[in-house]
C-alpha cells in the first residue's frame, strides 16, 4: 500500500535512453534530489522533457542528456541557464525546441492517449524547421485551415516535487501554481515519481491545503513517493522555502570552467542527499 | 519626491509610448514583459484604458496600480496559473509586449539562439518561450531597450515570434488572428505600415533625430509621411509613474536618466 521509496530506488527503475519528464517551472519546485541522484548514476543518453531550469542544466553538465525537449531554459533570477548554454554551444545536446503552450498540448495528448492535438501554435515560426517531431494537419471540416499537429509527449518516466503527500501518493501543492505537474504524471504510464517536503496522514492533506481545490495529484497517478525535506533546493518550494539564491549563483558560476564544475560537483552532487541537506542548512 | 517638477526622463517617455500600445484594447489581459513595459501596462490601465486586466507576474490577475510591490496588499481579480494563461492566449484576449534579441523588417523576432547553425549556436538564449503561440493568436508588440543594428537585422537567425511575411506564407490559420502592431525602443516608436508591412518609423523620442534611428537600424527603414516627436507624459501620468506605479524607480535600471 505504501509507495514510500528513496532517490536511489527511483534511479534504479530508470534506464539508458529513456524519455524523462521533469515537473516544476524554471528554477521553481524542481525535484532536485532525484536529479542529483541521476547525476551520480551511470545513466546516459536521456531525453529530458522540461519547462527547464537547473534540472536540465545540471544533467547536461553531468553528461546525462542526449536530447532536450524544452520551451525555455532559465534560472528565473538568472535569465539564462549557463550549463545548458554551454552544452548547446558545444553541440553536445540535441535540441528539440517547443513553445510553452505547445508543450502543454503534447503532454495533454499523451495524458489523453491521442496521437496529437491540433493548434495554430508554431505556424510561421522556425519550430517547424527545428523540431522534427511536428507535422501539419488539414482541418477535416471544410474551413481550409492547415494546423500544427502536436504529437503526444509520451514519457517513460515522470518526476515531480510537491509540498505534501500521503504515503500512497495523493499529493498537494501549497504554492501559487501547480504548473503542469499533473500532466507530466499523466503523460507517463508507469515510473511516475514524486518527492515531497513532508508525508502526512491523508486527512492532513486537505487541512494543510486549506481547500480541496489544491488536491490535484491522485495516488493513481503516482508509483513512488520520496519524502525529502529540502528536495527542491536550490530551487524554490514556496511556502516551505524560497530559492537559495546563493547556491544557485555558485551553480551558475561553476559553468565558467571545468575546474569550477568539478568543485561544485564534488561539494554539492557527489555527496549523499543527507550530506547535501546538512550542508545546505549550515550555509 | 525627488522627481517632482522634473521634466520627463527617457525612461518615462518610453513608458508612455508603450502604454499607448494598449490604447483601445478594452477588456483583455495586457501582458507587457520586462520592467518598463510592466510600468506601461499599469499606466495605461490607471489612465486611458481602465478595463485592461494585468498580471502580478505570478499566478494572478490583480487590481491596483502598483507594478512591483503591494504595500497595501494584493487585490486579486482572477486566479491565473500558467495553465489558465494559455486559455487566455488562445482565446485572443491578450496583448503581449515581448523583448527581442533580433528583429527583422517584417517583425520576425528571435530570442532563442544566435548563430548560423541552430545545432551549435554561437550563443544559446532562452528558447522559443511562448512567442510562436502568442504571435499567431493575439496582439503582439515589442520593446527593445537598446536600439542597434545588432538587434534590427535584415534576417534573424531563428524565427521565434512570427512576422508579417512569415505569417502570410503559413496560410490562413496563421493570419486569421495575427495582429503584430508596434515596436517601441529607447529611441523611437515604429509600426509595420511600410510597404508589404515593413517596419516604419512613426515618431522619435525627444532628443533623438531621424538619422539617429536610421543609423541604429540594420536595414532600410520605411518613413512615415510625418515622423513626429513621441509625446511626453502628462503631469498626471508622470505623477502616476513616479508616485504610484514605480515609486522605487526600477525604470531607471533599464533606461538610465
Amino acid at each position: 500500500m505504501t509507495k514510500l521509496t528513496t532517490e536511489e530506488d527511483v534511479v534504479s527503475q530508470l534506464s539508458d535512453g529513456m524519455t524523462i519528464g521533469i515537473g516544476g517551472w524554471g528554477s521553481r519546485r524542481k525535484p532536485m534530489s532525484i536529479v542529483r541522484a541521476i547525476a551520480r548514476s551511470s545513466l546516459r543518453d536521456l531525453t529530458v522533457v522540461s519547462f527547464a531550469g537547473p534540472d536540465l542544466g545540471l544533467l547536461c553538465a553531468a553528461g546525462k542528456v542526449a536530447r532536450a525537449l524544452y520551451p525555455f531554459a532559465s534560472l528565473d533570477s538568472i535569465a539564462l541557464e549557463p550549463h545548458f548554454r554551454a552544452a548547446r554551444q558545444s553541440g553536445s545536446v540535441e535540441d528539440v525546441p517547443w513553445d510553452e503552450g505547445m508543450f502543454l498540448l503534447g503532454l495533454q495528448a499523451a495524458a489523453w492517449r491521442v496521437p496529437f492535438l491540433p493548434t495554430r501554435v508554431g505556424l510561421g515560426s522556425d519550430l517547424m524547421v527545428h523540431n522534427p517531431m511536428l507535422a501539419t494537419v488539414a482541418s477535416p471540416f471544410g474551413d481550409g485551415l492547415e494546423l500544427v499537429a502536436v504529437p503526444a509527449l509520451r514519457l517513460d518516466a515522470a518526476i515531480c516535487h510537491l509540498n505534501r503527500s500521503d504515503e500512497r501518493g495523493n499529493a498537494t501543492f501549497l504554492g501559487p501554481d501547480l504548473y503542469f505537474d499533473d500532466l507530466f504524471l499523466r503523460a507517463a504510464e508507469t515510473r511516475r515519481f514524486i518527492s515531497v517536503e513532508k508525508v502526512v496522514p491523508t486527512p492532513a492533506l486537505a487541512e494543510e491545503a486549506g481547500t480541496e481545490l489544491r488536491l490535484r495529484i491522485a495516488r493513481m497517478m503516482v508509483d513512488g513517493v520520496v519524502e525529502r525535506p529540502g528536495a527542491a533546493l536550490f530551487t524554490s518550494c514556496v511556502p516551505d522555502y524560497e530559492r537559495d539564491e546563493g547556491l544557485q549563483k555558485e551553480y551558475a558560476a561553476s559553468a565558467g570552467s571545468a575546474d569550477a564544475w568539478a568543485a561544485f560537483r564534488r561539494d554539492w552532487i557527489d555527496v549523499t542527499e543527507d550530506e547535501f541537506q546538512t550542508k545546505v542548512r549550515a550555509r | 519626491m525627488r522627481d517632482a517638477g522634473r521634466e520627463a526622463t527617457r525612461a518615462e517617455v518610453c513608458v508612455t509610448a508603450l502604454a499607448e500600445c494598449f490604447r483601445g484594447d478594452g477588456e483583455i489581459v495586457a501582458n507587457p514583459i520586462g520592467t518598463i513595459p510592466m510600468i506601461a501596462g499599469r499606466l495605461a490601465r490607471a489612465s486611458f484604458e481602465p478595463d485592461l486586466m494585468v498580471t502580478d507576474g505570478e499566478a494572478a490577475l490583480v487590481a491596483g496600480d502598483e507594478a512591483f510591490a503591494w504595500p497595501r496588499g494584493k487585490v486579486l481579480e482572477y486566479y491565473n496559473p500558467y495553465r489558465s494563461m494559455f486559455d487566455v492566449v488562445w482565446s485572443g484576449r491578450r496583448h503581449v509586449i515581448m523583448g527581442a534579441t533580433q528583429i527583422d523588417p517584417y517583425g520576425n523576432q528571435n530570442f532563442a539562439a544566435i548563430g548560423s547553425d541552430y545545432r551549435t549556436p554561437k550563443t544559446q538564449l532562452i528558447g522559443f518561450r511562448g512567442a510562436p503561440g502568442n504571435t499567431v493568436n493575439h496582439a503582439t508588440s515589442y520593446w527593445v531597450a537598446a536600439h542597434s543594428p545588432r538587434v534590427f537585422v535584415e534576417t534573424v537567425d531563428v524565427v521565434t515570434g512570427v512576422g508579417w511575411n512569415r505569417a502570410a506564407a503559413a496560410g490562413p490559420a496563421a493570419t486569421e488572428f495575427f495582429d503584430l502592431r508596434r515596436v517601441v525602443t529607447n529611441l523611437a516608436v515604429l509600426d509595420f505600415g511600410g510597404p508589404e508591412h515593413r517596419l516604419r518609423l512613426v515618431s522619435v523620442h525627444p532628443g533623438v533625430t531621424v538619422d539617429d534611428v536610421v543609423s541604429a537600424t540594420g536595414f532600410e527603414l520605411a518613413m512615415g509621411a510625418d515622423v513626429t516627436e513621441s509625446r511626453l507624459p502628462t503631469p498626471e501620468e508622470l505623477q502616476l509613474i513616479r508616485d504610484v506605479i514605480d515609486p522605487d524607480g526600477l525604470r531607471r535600471s533599464e533606461i538610465a536618466d
